[in-house]
């Protein structure tokens, strides 16, 4: 793909060309781009195997995956790529990296070495992950076939072979690569704001990757601790989860959750921070209640890390602990409904325009309320017994994730891609780009609430002929979803080939944060004299 | 033609969606099924009436919000409203949002905690069976009948007709109807799951651990589950197959039971069944 244009590199100060400029960058925004670009890779793969899942799934029987091993793979595989090489390098990565510094001000993110560490520890740990693809994992399968919940001991003894090995230590690469950016984050946006940008006058967006930050730097170590825990276990002859020898399964899990809540949290709330510049942006209005924005995102994180056990209701934790968990984990609808709310009641009143990114963000206001408000149900313990580990809860996290982080990604894509390339991608592209996914995503998780309620297990590679029929309309829906995937790639194609210059501000009155006060493509180097806010 | 059986079907589905749970079969799932299937025991029938008492709200404030989305793009175009306001706050509006969504919650939890102590509140057992699960398939032991016996997936070449593919296993949990049974799980290798959806039965079974749960099945008949905590390879041929009789069919049951486990001692090949 083009980088930034080269003819606004040319009024600037000298830096590297060639490789060096990108294998050696210190640049936030070339880290950004390079960042979207391996979040697309991601992406393409890891929908490409979620296209292979649903083929398989589309008819009852086994017709593509002589093993179903093979399929616990690729489920496996999908999961683990989208949340930590597709979502996570986009919206902290991509945008965080190209965005931050832009929107309060700063020349660049506070440790640029360590900025490129980040980046190229993603790289590797990504390699790490499609090796595990192709090394032996389970008796007569290749691939880590454990989930990307990697519960023990399927992952310890269940999966002998080096493909888990390769696995957790992806995860641990990736992990190391998460710290070091967050703490790049929360360093730049403690110390690095322009003159008068207080906290409370930070763009939400800038807010968001803030709390997110701090998810990461305190969630990832406990996943780190836990999987260094496994690699013993696995090779060096521990068992702090054998208990047959003084372990415990459900140790894993305590840790793995206490990580793997905060974690969907990770991957949702920079999406909160997009959905409200957009809306802000495309309604011509300052968002309404802003301190309670800023404050909801960080409630929803300090919960958020207060509720893991929800996860296990299944798992034989005591009655007791199971309401705690149920009580706390519904407090987390209070500060999301004030965040649905106030999206809404910034509308309230606004001259709408309904450019591409705004469909995205109104797609994702109404989709991720669907998926909020399943999380309510599933929050209940006694109503979960039904649900655990069947299509409800897929139908839920998709809900959340698919389409609400995917959703706010692409918004982010249409609403950013003037400043961070230059060009104007083309509208109707765009738009038919929306309503295919749009469409698709529907089709593809709706039913799946049908078959979760009807008690259809998850991971399953084949499934009793009863839930024949939604399975046929959830993959025709995936179907969809993916034709609007390739628009998404030809209209980057589309935009790159036809050079339609975009102004410093294509979005108008609307449009307020920092970054649109610098030229498009925003240039190799921006303030160099630090703007001053009022 | 396929497809165009298949859009038929979709169109039936439609059709039939206001009565989504009316197509519930027994025991097992059935075709284009939208709600849970038909509660077969006291816990799962109290787990339908909570799922919808909340489904209601959730459905009602999905469409709430989906009206104001509707409404504020409609009203509040650029063409009907080219100048916007620049409110941005509202206090008395925020303490409404924030105090309303408080009480729904207040207003879901009290059942559900009523629901979930329901579910622990154990009833004095007529019968302990042990269910332990294996890769991949389940043994069952009647710790106080002295029975014991593998319970495996039946191929799709040896189904008989009727029989529910993936389903059905070569030996069923057999309890009787109207009697607390209380299942002891336990596991050889992996983390299994006993899950039987009528009976709104589900927990894991863990290596190194024994756990329990109970039912009280109200109707006979064949109620299936599947195994749900994914375990490997073959997870998704592991199913549960409980066969629900009267009390006499179980006497019955259990004493042919322990007539083969004899013969099987005098070194006669075992037969289960």
């Amino acid at each position: 793909m083009a980088a930034p244009s080269a003819h606004v590199e040319a009024a600037h100060d000298e830096h590297p060309y060639g490789w060096r400029r990108w294998l050696f960058s210190t640049n936030h925004k070339d880290i950004g781009t390079m960042y979207l670009i391996f979040a697309m890779i991601a992406g393409i793969i890891g929908g490409l195997l979620s296209m292979a899942m649903r083929a398989e799934l589309m008819e009852p029987g086994m017709q593509f995956f002589g093993n179903p091993e093979v399929f616990n793979v690729f489920v496996t595989g999908h999961g683990l790529i989208m949340v930590f090489f597709m979502v996570m390098p986009s919206t902290m990565g991509g945008f965080g990296n190209w965005m931050v510094p832009l929107m309060i001000g700063a020349p660049d993110m506070a440790f640029p070495r360590m900025n490129n560490i980040s980046f190229w520890l993603i790289v590797a740990a990504f390699c790490l992950l499609i090796t595990s693809l192709f090394m032996p994992g389970a008796p007569g399968a290749n691939g880590a076939g454990s989930g990307w919940t990697v519960y023990a001991p399927l992952s310890t003894k269940g999966i002998p072979g080096p493909a888990m090995d390769f696995a957790i230590l992806s995860l641990h690469v990736a992990g190391a690569s998460s710290i070091l950016g967050a703490i790049n984050f929360i360093t730049t946006i403690f110390n690095m704001r322009a003159p008068g940008m207080t906290l409370h006058k930070m763009p939400l967006f800038v807010w968001s990757v803030l709390v997110t930050a701090f998810l990461l730097l305190l969630s990832l170590p406990v996943l780190a601790g836990a999987l260094t825990m496994l690699i013993t276990d696995r090779n060096f002859g521990t068992a702090f989860f054998d208990s047959a020898h003084g372990g415990d399964p459900l140790l894993w899990q305590h840790l793995f959750w206490f990580f793997g809540h905060p974690e969907v949290y990770i991957l949702i709330v920079p999406g909160f921070g997009i959905v409200s510049q957009i809306v802000s942006t495309f309604s011509r209005k300052p968002i309404f209640g802003y301190l309670g924005m800023a404050y909801a995102m960080v409630a929803i994180g300090v919960i958020g890390f207060v509720v893991w056990a929800h996860h296990m209701y299944a798992a034989g934790i005591s009655v007791n602990t199971q309401a705690y968990f149920v009580f706390a984990t519904m407090v987390i609808a209070v500060p999301t409904g004030i965040k649905i709310f106030s999206w809404i009641a910034t509308m309230w009143g606004g001259s709408l325009s309904f450019k591409t990114p705004m469909l995205w963000a109104i797609g994702f206001i109404f989709l991720f309320t669907v998926g909020g408000v399943t999380g309510v149900v599933l929050s209940n313990a006694g109503v979960d017994r039904s649900f655990h580990d069947t299509y409800y809860v897929v139908a839920h996290f998709h809900y959340t994730m698919s389409i609400g982080a995917v959703f706010s990604i692409f918004g982010a894509w249409y609403y950013w891609f003037p400043k961070m390339w230059g060009y104007m991608y083309n509208e109707t592209l765009g738009k038919l780009h929306f309503w295919l996914m749009f469409i698709g995503a529907n089709l593809t998780f709706f039913p799946q609430h049908f078959l979760g309620l009807a008690g259809m297990p998850r991971r399953y590679a084949d499934y009793p002929d009863a839930f024949a029929g939604w399975n046929y309309v959830s993959s025709i829906g995936s179907y969809i979803g993916f034709a609007g995937l390739l628009v998404f790639l030809f209209g980057i194609y589309y935009a790159f080939s036809r050079k339609i210059h975009a102004p410093a501000n294509p979005w108008g009155a609307g449009a307020t944060t920092l970054e649109w006060q610098v030229p498009s493509p925003a240039p190799f180097h921006t303030y160099e004299t630090l703007p001053r806010i009022k | 033609m396929a497809i165009l059986d298949r859009r038929l079907m979709l169109i039936a589905a439609g059709a039939t969606l206001a009565s989504g749970p009316a197509l519930a079969g027994m025991g097992q799932p059935s075709p284009w099924q939208m709600g849970f299937q038909e509660a077969g025991s006291p816990i799962m029938e109290q787990i339908t009436a909570f799922h919808t008492y909340v489904n209601v709200i959730i459905v009602l404030i999905a469409l709430f919000v989906l009206g104001l989305l509707v409404y504020v793009m409609v009203r509040f175009n650029e063409k009907r409203n080219p100048e916007p306001s620049r409110t941005t706050h509202n206090t008395m509006l925020e303490v409404v949002w924030t105090v309303i969504p408080v009480l729904i919650l207040v207003a879901i939890a009290i059942p559900s905690f009523r629901l979930l102590f329901a579910q622990y509140d154990f009833p004095k057992a007529d019968l302990t069976v042990t269910a332990t699960g294996s890769q991949w398939f389940w043994t069952y032991e009647y710790p106080d009948q002295g029975i014991s016996f593998a319970s495996i997936m039946v191929q799709d070449a040896d189904l008989k007709p009727g029989q529910p593919r993936l389903l059905t296993a070569d030996h069923n949990l057999v309890v009787p109807v109207n009697k607390n049974v209380i299942v002891q799980l336990k596991s050889n290798d992996v983390i299994h799951d006993f899950a039987v959806p009528s009976f709104g039965v589900k927990l894991d079974a863990v290596p190194g651990r024994l756990q329990k749960t109970w039912f009280r099945a109200e109707k006979t008949g064949i109620f299936y589950g599947q195994c749900s905590e994914l375990c490997g390879r073959n997870h998704a041929f592991m199913p549960i197959a409980v066969q629900v009789v009267t009390e006499d069919e179980f006497n019955d049951w259990v004493a042919k039971q322990k007539a083969s486990a004899s013969l099987d001692a005098t070194g006669k090949v075992a037969a289960a069944h």
